[in-house]
């Protein structure tokens, strides 16, 4: 726990705000985009806005797992679920995700369905292993970050000889909703906070266009607060010097050539989709993972039949708007309203490192930051 | 951007704020056709379900207020709390208690926040066939121990036996009376601005302490649940400050769901600092891994209350004094504003809201 703490000091916090605003022209407006939807978090949970000058803006990207899956892919997972004999395992956010019709996971087990909430995909091959009657699926979500971890799980079923094992795999990659997001005509950036874990897997190198093609910095990011604003100060002190490259604040833990040992996994047991739908992005070629031929047995798209069926988004949702950082979720029509974290219409308001729920969540609040001087008591 | 568009653009969102307000202070709707598990876990959905359903059938004046016990008044003119509990925790058995001893210390809880001296104790068993009467006799000597501990009296009690497969194992139900003193009137309605709020120990170490003994998470830490009795502890707070407003103990849903009551309740806001929070290294290890607020997890045996500010150290240091407050502290402050909002002042120098909690994804712990 010292290891956190160490990343959560306000005296160095305070010192980097100081030399954010120095290094800030004051009339200029920033706008930085942080990719990953664990950024967002952190910065609503300790609060990060309010020590930024006002004319540094943060806009909030794509990179939540949870919320880039279309509403046709819950479909198809809840029909899976409700197979006979099927034990459906699936990371706890993903339970809540609304399909078409608002049916979603949790509602799929009230039914009866056997839906079980797992922290890993090898607890779910655990399940498999010790109940050789059922057939268990798990429902595969995420980035480069967690695609290896399915990877293993994969092989390690192989290894065993587990036959009563799949995975409904819905893994993205980071880098084409980037490349799209800098494509997209109705946006502004100044820079980007680079993802801090895809990085631990992909390494910095893949970045590489956007300072090129794009003319923008990058730097990629850890997750604890102090991190967060030391990317920032990076940044800024790119723009300032006239630099533009990508620079890697994570060192501790993010090396420039990624982890080879995870990239040679995954391409062992993944290979590129041609084209795979987003959550109000649309379809993104090249821009997911599915189970290679050589692990065909352990793919649940081949075992069970999908309706497979693509579902337009509600009209009213405006989830690809703010995955794109083209509105903030406050100026969605139905934030707060009609969508809420108890009864969510889009995905961004499911996970909590969705920009919607973290600004619902944590943000709503109109003023400064509250002075901490609330324990005081009057001397005796 | 320039000045006037970010003024413009504040204002549009204070707009948007405003409205969200407005539909969080009226009460939540049942939607749902079937009970899910979000409708027990405490937070919005629980109150839907107790709006629509029960208090619906049920509704009068001593049970609308939802408080932990109904208050009611003896022809005599003598007061009276009741309260009931049900127990469901699973595995039985967790570091620092059991189900038996929470069943005693959930009901006893429940009536000492309300300011009443609990009494006397019924209880429910709900038995599975199969389940070993070894099993069922050492949860029941943890119970007699409990409410020895605790001095209360159990006096009646009830069994059920249903089919393998229509319940896990055993269940526990308890219900209990209290004596409320002449002249207590603890309630939202007495709290004030200005007033401190303090928690009686740290946060979050019963239901941390659950999850990791289900050992479904391979993670080993040294956390024990906090499962204790609170009464005596409540005696000693009031005694030492009588003008105490409101209590509450902090079991499903946690400090943060307890402050969102009392925010909701009194019409006031809540202003917290993230640096004065008690909690145990452990707790704070697994919570940060788990991506888990240790300001919603659950305690079993830690109260809020809000003192009067001049009385406010003299409560702190009876707490302190006590064998189930030793960690007590002021973690925060009742204010005018934001009226039936919760603030925190992080311990990295910015605020946010701390809301009620949406679908627990924590499995049962009580």
């Amino acid at each position: 726990v010292k290891f956190v703490d160490e990343f959560r000091d306000p005296a160095a916090a305070r010192r980097l705000v100081r030399e954010i605003g120095a290094l800030a022209e004051e009339d200029r407006h920033y706008k930085f985009m942080e990719v990953c939807g664990g950024h967002t978090h952190t910065i609503y949970r300790h609060g990060i806005e309010q020590l930024l000058p006002d004319n540094i803006e943060l806009v909030h990207g794509p990179g939540c797992p949870v919320c880039v899956i279309p509403m046709g892919r819950v479909d198809d997972a809840i029909h899976v679920a409700e197979h006979d004999g099927v034990v459906f395992t699936s990371f706890g956010d993903m339970m809540r995700v609304p399909g078409s019709q608002g049916d979603n996971l949790l509602a799929a087990k009230a039914r009866g369905a056997d839906v079980r909430m797992v922290y890993s995909p090898l607890d779910a091959l655990e399940i498999a292993r010790e109940d050789p009657s059922r057939d268990v699926v798990f429902f595969a979500v995420g980035f480069e970050t967690t695609a290896p971890s399915t990877a293993v799980t994969l092989l390690k079923a192989r290894t065993l000889g587990v036959e009563n094992f799949s995975v409904f795999c819905n893994h993205v990659t980071i880098v084409p909703p980037l490349k799209a997001i800098l494509d997209s005509p109705d946006l502004r950036l100044d820079g980007f906070l680079g993802p801090g874990h895809v990085s631990t897997v992909i390494g910095n190198r893949p970045y590489r266009f956007v300072p090129r093609d794009y003319g923008k910095p990058l730097v990629t990011a850890g997750f604890e607060p102090l991190d967060i604003l030391q990317s920032i100060q990076m940044l800024l002190a790119q723009l300032a010097e006239g630099r533009c490259e990508v620079e890697n604040q994570y060192t501790r833990i993010v090396r420039d050539e990624g982890n080879p040992r995870a990239l040679e996994i995954l391409a062992q047991v993944f290979t590129l989709r041609p084209h795979f739908e987003w959550r109000g992005m649309g379809f993104i070629s090249q821009s997911a993972l599915q189970v290679s031929e050589a692990f065909a047995a352990y793919d649940a798209e081949r075992l069970y039949e999908v309706p497979g069926v693509r579902v337009a988004d509600p009209k009213s949702c405006q989830c690809g708007e703010v995955l794109k950082g083209v509105i903030k979720p406050w100026e969605c029509k139905v934030f707060g309203t009609a969508c809420t974290p108890e009864t969510p219409i889009g995905t961004c308001m499911v996970s909590s490192e969705g920009a919607c729920a973290a600004y619902y969540n944590f943000g709503r609040l109109r003023h400064a930051a509250v002075p901490d001087d609330v324990t005081a008591l009057p001397v005796a | 951007m320039n000045d006037h568009d970010h003024e413009h653009e504040s204002a549009r969102e204070s707009v948007v704020l405003d409205k969200i307000e407005r539909m969080r202070r009226r009460r939540p709707r049942l939607k749902d056709d079937t009970v899910t598990l979000a409708h027990g876990a405490g937070g919005k959905a629980s109150a839907a379900l107790t709006d629509a359903v029960f208090l619906e059938a049920f509704r009068n004046d001593t049970l609308e207020p939802l408080g932990d016990a109904g208050l009611v008044e003896l022809p005599s003119g003598e007061r009276l709390a009741m309260t009931t509990d049900s127990f469901v925790v699973n595995p039985w058995r967790f570091p620092g208690g059991s189900i038996g001893s929470l069943a005693v210390h959930g009901t006893v809880n429940d009536l000492a926040v309300a300011g009443a001296r609990p009494r006397w104790l019924t209880v429910g068993f709900v038995l599975e066939e199969g389940l070993p009467v070894d099993e069922l006799r050492a949860v029941t000597k943890e119970m007699a121990e409990a409410a020895e501990r605790a001095g209360v009296t159990i006096v009646a009690g009830d069994t059920k036996v249903v089919g393998t497969g229509a319940a896990d194992g055993l269940y526990i139900n308890t219900a209990g009376v209290g004596v409320i003193p002449p002249g207590r009137d603890l309630g939202a309605h007495r709290v004030r601005p200005g007033d401190k709020v303090l928690v009686s120990g740290s946060l979050g170490d019963h239901g941390m302490a659950v999850m990791l003994a289900r050992g479904d998470l391979n993670l080993e830490a040294d956390i024990v649940s906090d499962s204790a009795p609170l009464n005596g502890l409540v005696e000693t707070i009031l005694e030492a400050a009588p003008d105490t407003r409101w209590m509450r103990d902090a079991t499903r849903g946690g400090v943060g769901t307890v402050c969102n009551e009392l925010a909701a309740a009194s019409e006031l806001g809540v202003v917290l600092s993230e640096r004065a929070l008690p909690v145990h290294r452990p707790v704070a290890g697994a919570c940060d891994l788990l991506g888990i607020d240790p300001l919603y997890v659950a305690n079993e045996g830690k109260l809020v209350a809000v003192v009067p500010v001049e009385q406010a150290r003299a409560a702190l240091e009876a707490m302190q004094g006590h064998e189930h407050g030793h960690e007590a502290a002021v973690i925060g402050e009742v204010r005018e504003e934001p009226p039936g909002m919760v603030v925190i002042a992080t311990a990295f120098g910015g605020s946010r809201i701390v809301d009620m909690l949406v679908g627990d994804p924590l499995p049962r712990i009580c």
